[in-house]
């Protein structure tokens, strides 16, 4: 047996140890971190809440009750639906699609400026100050963007200041900080898919496309943009799974009345003991990622191989 | 329509450095003509200016006798086609050769039939629908040349759009491209580091090098009357005599070599006076074995060193008397099996075809 597999072409390529590591490496990954978590969850999603020390026992069976209380709310409520978790569902499916359009619409010229207008110093440079600020951890720039946004913050406090204004804007409570972290938190990970599908386009493209009479829009429209796409595809689901998943900036810088749905699911784990409803709704969430991705690769036209490039 | 293109004193810098410096040439319309040079000369430069892409740093280009400053790329009556075609590879054939219409707002059922039209021009009909990738290169160029003709420019520039092809598809396209040139009847301004292509596909040529034009002129002009030795050696192969002049008769010049004293002839644009430094040059097929009753201006002794055989022609490297390297050409028609390393030889060469200049920078050097 053992024989058998160290002729495979695979070890012989690679060495034995190398392909060992290899081999170890990848199923390690792939079966723990991947798979057993995901069909935990996905079994505990379905299993009644029961305290460890009950598992197994007759009140440990397989329910949908989870499911149903996302959809109709506690079997004692009044209401015929759960209005309070799928009203937080879909504001914040809603505001991750917002947030991934502005993102987009903002990396977009910026993207196409540094790989292919920037002579290749000021592009290092831009490039450089893009990332910077990111060697700072996420909560801490979440309470950066709380100071600044805060009634008596530094914004505020400016413009009153200056006599732009004589009330405080209340852009915690309207959650105007909420959606600017937002759109900041993961905006590298549009810049970079973006940058690197319109730096690899070939500067006679576009200079064809305008020698034969075609403005600077309809260049972008019809040659940078179709060329990008795989790119754009990719920073859009990124973007858009990592926004909808966010915990840190929503529970900084969301007003107190509204709920950003990561923040229901840990509730669920971590202050209701419901570890079986926050795996209910988790696995929501990811449906609901997997549903956009989807979505996205059937709009644009695009197959997975091209947006992981 | 054609329409003329007039550089007038356009220099084109970049810092200190001039890739065009002063270069004034005013093509016809309805000419083909060809910037010719080795890379890094200026000609992209030169074509880049024509096209709207680089504006010249003094200097302007004129077109249709209007002046084209401030004008962009895709203002200009001009189309380029690059040197890697710069096809749209997510377009289908059809769209790429219409897109310039596209960009003008022309409905889809004339842009169509105009693809239609041009498809046939470069036979390529009902091929409209295929991708770019699904074509051979010689037919990925006509469409390259399609999509440029689309709109009818007045002046069709082409960098060096034949250089990645092999040898026997470039010449083909070098009649096909010329026989385009003649049925649509634009000016088409080429750029090539090859002369075969200048040659035998222009009107007229200029020979550039190091930004500067070095001539102007017909394709015959310029090979066999050469002003410069730039140009002698750079069109076409060019075997350089070093010397002084001895004496002068009209046109006709002595000049003294360590090889012995050559009869050549003075271009009447460049003088030269006794004693100057001089090189004459002969072409390799200008380099004659005398026959029985020949009488040649010139003999020169060679000592043969190698051969090779080319095909049509064998060419022979000898040395002179002085060590100096000569190389000629003889028919394959004519045998030469006599012929081997180590003979020695007496060759001749008329005065009329070997030309006289004062002492340069040669383009082997």
């Amino acid at each position: 047996m053992g024989n058998y597999l160290f002729t495979q072409p695979f070890f012989k390529k690679n060495g034995k140890a190398v392909a060992i590591y290899f081999l170890v490496a990848i199923v390690f990954w792939f079966v723990f971190l991947v798979i057993i978590p995901q069909l935990y969850m996905l079994d505990l999603s379905f299993r009644s809440n029961v305290p460890p020390l009950a598992r197994g026992g007759p009140q440990d069976f397989y329910t949908m009750e989870h499911y149903q209380h996302f959809v109709f709310g506690s079997k004692t409520s009044l209401d015929t639906f759960n209005f309070v978790d799928l009203g937080v569902f879909g504001r914040t499916i809603l505001v991750s699609i917002m947030v991934t359009i502005a993102n987009l619409l903002f990396c977009y010229p910026i993207a196409f400026y540094i790989a292919k207008i920037a002579n290749p110093s000021t592009a290092r440079l831009l490039i450089v100050s893009l990332i910077i600020p990111f060697w700072i951890n996420e909560l801490l720039r979440s309470f950066a963007l709380r100071i600044l946004f805060a009634n008596e913050g530094v914004i505020n406090n400016f413009l009153t200041g200056i006599g732009v204004i004589d009330q405080s804007i209340l852009f915690i409570t309207y959650d105007i900080g909420l959606y600017t972290g937002l759109v900041y938190a993961y905006i590298l990970l549009m810049m970079f898919p973006l940058y690197n599908a319109i730096e690899s386009l070939d500067i006679n493209q576009i200079e064809a496309a305008k020698d034969l009479g075609s403005s600077s829009l309809r260049t972008h429209w019809r040659i940078v943009i179709p060329h990008a796409k795989p790119g754009i595809v990719s920073g859009c689901t990124m973007v858009f799974m990592l926004t909808v998943g966010a915990l840190a900036t929503p529970v900084v810088l969301s007003s107190p009345n509204t709920l950003w749905f990561p923040q229901l699911i840990y509730q669920w784990f971590n202050m209701n003991d419901n570890w079986s409803r926050g795996s209910a709704y988790s696995i929501i969430l990811l449906i609901i990622s997997v549903i956009f991705v989807l979505a996205m690769m059937r709009i644009f036209k695009v197959k997975i191989g091209e947006i992981i490039k | 329509m054609s329409a003329d293109v007039e550089l007038n004193n356009v220099s084109v810098t970049f810092g200190s450095f001039y890739a065009a410096k002063s270069v004034n040439v005013k093509i016809n319309g309805g000419e083909f003509f060809s910037f010719l040079g080795p890379s890094g000369c200026g000609k992209t430069t030169l074509l880049r200016a024509i096209s709207g892409f680089q504006d010249p740093s003094e200097g302007s280009v004129l077109i249709d006798n209007k002046d084209m400053s401030g004008i962009g790329p895709n203002k200009r009556p001009t189309s380029l086609i690059f040197q890697n075609l710069a096809l749209f590879p997510l377009m289908s054939v059809s769209e790429n050769i219409a897109f310039s219409l596209e960009v003008r707002g022309v409905s889809k059922k004339d842009r169509q039939k105009r693809a239609d039209e041009l498809l046939e021009l470069i036979a390529l009909e009902g091929q409209g629908e295929k991708k770019v990738h699904q074509l051979s290169g010689g037919q990925k160029q006509r469409v390259a040349i399609a999509r440029a003709l689309a709109v009818e420019p007045k002046v069709l520039l082409l960098d060096e759009p034949l250089s990645a092809l092999d040898l026997k598809l470039r010449q083909r396209m070098r009649t096909e491209l010329r026989e385009i040139q003649k049925r649509v009847n634009i000016t088409f301004i080429y750029i090539t580091h090859d002369q075969g292509e200048a040659l035998t596909m222009s009107d007229r040529i200029a020979v550039m090098n190091e930004g500067e034009i070095e001539q102007i002129g017909p394709c015959d002009e310029v090979y066999n009357n050469p002003l410069t030795p730039f140009v002698a050696t750079f069109v076409g192969e060019n075997n350089p005599l070093f010397g002084k002049v001895k004496e002068i008769n009209q046109n006709k010049v002595r000049i003294e070599t360590p090889d012995g004293d050559f009869l050549a002839t003075m271009n009447e644009n460049k003088k030269l006076n006794i004693g100057d430094e001089a090189i004459a040059f002969v072409r390799p097929e200008s380099l004659f074995i005398p026959r029985e009753g020949d009488n040649f201006d010139n003999q020169i002794d060679v000592n043969i060193e190698s051969f090779e055989f080319e095909g049509n022609i064998k060419n022979f490297y000898a040395t002179l008397k002085s060590g100096t390297r000569i190389k000629f050409s003889i028919p394959n028609a004519i045998d030469t099996s006599s012929i081997s390393s180590g003979t020695k030889l007496q060759l001749g060469f008329e005065s009329i075809k070997s030309s006289i200049l004062p002492k340069a920078q040669l383009a082997i050097d």
